[in-house]
């Protein structure tokens, strides 16, 4: 049975990845599982320097899901190329860094430093919508995403993947552009932006008023806009976006996601990743299916 | 050994106080490797609450593999734990963060409201001579009782209703309890007051914080507190509760 499949050229032993943000560097989950089992570790977001991110309440609960307002806190690359990357060398993991920055510049500084390190891709995060500067503001807009996607292009060795936001009125427009301007993959969906009010306090939740918006609930809408990438571009697409199952990510895959991306669910289930991986072995199985690719987009 | 996920079954469950419930989990794997001070994930049952509720460990029976946590009513999904029934299961992880690092110095051990439970196993395991000084808001003095066994008990309600009127360090100063070291868990005005007290005294003073929580393990950064100095890990002001606490040593953290 064939689980691999080819991102842009790096080969995925299997189709699972995970959200970057919620799982750290992997170091906290090895403890759980083996880095090298999974088909690549998507880090946290890494900037030129450290980030201290938002203030506290950073989370909050809602129905089926939750609301993030980390604000990409980070240690920054120095720390990541001393300390992150060689674990995750030593570990045998498959790796796909996420950068993230407030101005072109910054994102090609880290793409730059990143060039000779044991880094398989790099995605790029232009859909942040917890952070005041840079995110966010490069992915809401075809002309901005297509340039800056084009400056990151220019300097980085490994392939990219612009990773979209959900926070749009076409997301084929934006992924038109990131391809138009040479994006090697896509990935999607960031982050719904969402609220929560206390209405005892009367105040918000959040001590940043807004956060992202993941889990169950927001896998329909994913999946919708997965499906409308996969129909409008020719490059291989991570789709995430409360993938919580092995279900979940055939979903995924059939609506012409290449791989897929388990967040969320790992604070619900620190093995979620592996735990999808085995189900889709067995629905594998169980339908006699010899080769994942006969799954990848399936669904027309 | 290390973190463990599993499924436990509920031993027994009862009301302390109004909103206040006393549950025990059969978690072999978990009472094995837990210390004072650490805290569990109890995952709810019900999906559309995907988060863990971080509670803190109580007692810990390792012989018999018995995990005791008092908890308080916070909101609907620690409304559905309280009636969880016994025989019931729920999933928990644990055991995490770092727990009270023991000393053998004349200790004051401190909790505050919820955050008494926790003072609870630490009572029982640490050595040497302690005073236990406990917050409530009135007469509902659940676990004192539990705790007399271990050394000598002083009080503050709120309402004044038993022992000091007041706050903790009300009743510290009003009552005389002494010691070379504080343990303290409770709400964040009450860990302020001992940061202070503690500085003022020159003693040393352990102080277990609280914080919303996703991961539970370290790995999202959400549950952060600032530090004083720029840490380790995050190389910026910012630590862990989960993973680097829930204790810290109050002259690294900015309350």
């Amino acid at each position: 049975m064939n689980l691999s499949v080819d991102i842009a050229g790096v080969t995925m032993k299997n189709p699972v990845t995970t959200g970057s943000g919620t799982f750290g560097s992997g170091e906290e989950y090895s403890e759980f599982l083996d880095l090298a089992a999974l088909g690549a570790v998507t880090t946290k977001g890494v900037a030129n320097v450290p980030w201290p991110g938002n203030p506290t309440p950073r989370v909050a609960e809602v129905y089926g899901g939750m609301l993030n307002a980390i604000g990409l806190q980070n240690p920054g690359i120095d720390v990541m190329i001393e300390r992150d990357l060689p674990m995750l060398q030593e570990a045998g993991a498959t790796v796909i860094v996420n950068v993230c920055g407030k101005s072109e510049k910054d994102y090609v500084e880290v793409v730059e430093r990143l060039a000779d390190q044991p880094v398989d891709l790099l995605e790029i995060n232009v859909s942040c919508p917890n952070v005041k500067e840079g995110g966010i503001a490069f992915g809401q807009d075809p002309k901005a995403l297509y340039e800056i996607t084009k400056a990151v292009k220019a300097k980085a060795k490994q392939p990219i993947i612009m990773k979209l936001s959900p926070n749009v009125t076409d997301i084929t427009e934006m992924a038109r552009a990131a391809v138009d301007a040479g994006s090697d993959a896509l990935s999607l969906i960031n982050t719904l932006t969402g609220m929560k009010i206390d209405i005892e306090k009367r105040d918000f939740v959040l001590a940043n008023k807004t956060g992202g918006m993941s889990g169950p609930a927001v896998k329909p809408v994913a999946l919708r806009m997965v499906y409308q990438v996969a129909n409008a571009v020719d490059v291989p697409i991570i789709g995430m976006g409360g993938i919580t199952t092995a279900e979940d990510a055939l979903e995924f895959i059939m609506a012409g996601a290449t791989a897929v991306s388990v967040g969320t669910a790992n604070f619900i289930n620190p093995t979620a990743t592996v735990d999808v991986i085995e189900g889709i072995k067995a629905y594998m199985e169980r339908r006699q299916i010899e080769d994942i690719q006969e799954l990848i987009g399936c669904v027309k | 050994m290390g973190k463990k996920q599993q499924t436990a079954k509920i031993v027994s469950q009862t009301m302390l106080a109004d909103g206040i419930f006393d549950m025990e989990l059969q978690a072999e794997e978990i009472a094995a490797q837990a210390k004072p001070g650490q805290f569990i994930s109890v995952y709810v049952n019900d999906k559309s609450k995907i988060l863990p509720r971080p509670i803190s460990i109580c007692g810990i029976d390792a012989e018999k593999g018995i995990l005791r946590i008092v908890y308080r009513i916070a909101g609907e999904g620690t409304k559905q734990m309280s009636s969880y029934q016994k025989g019931d299961s729920v999933k928990i992880l644990g055991p995490l963060g770092n727990g009270f690092t023991m000393k053998k110095d004349r200790a004051i051990l401190i909790g505050g409201g919820i955050g008494i439970p926790p003072m609870l196993e630490l009572a029982k395991q640490l050595d040497g001579p302690k005073s236990i000084v406990l917050g409530y808001r009135d007469s509902e003095m659940f676990l004192k009782d539990e705790f007399e066994a271990y050394g000598d008990v002083f009080v503050s309600t709120e309402d004044g209703s038993v022992g000091t009127k007041g706050n903790v360090i009300d009743a510290i100063k009003e009552q005389g309890a002494e010691g070379n070291v504080i343990y303290a868990c409770g709400p964040t005005p009450m860990l302020k007051g001992i940061q202070a007290y503690a500085a003022e005294n020159g003693i040393e003073a352990q102080i277990s914080l609280e914080e919303r929580m996703a991961c539970g393990i370290g790995a999202c950064l959400a549950c952060v507190c600032q530090s004083k100095e720029a840490d380790e890990h995050s190389h910026v002001c910012s630590k862990r509760v989960c993973k680097d606490g829930p204790v810290f040593d109050a002259r690294e953290v900015v309350l």
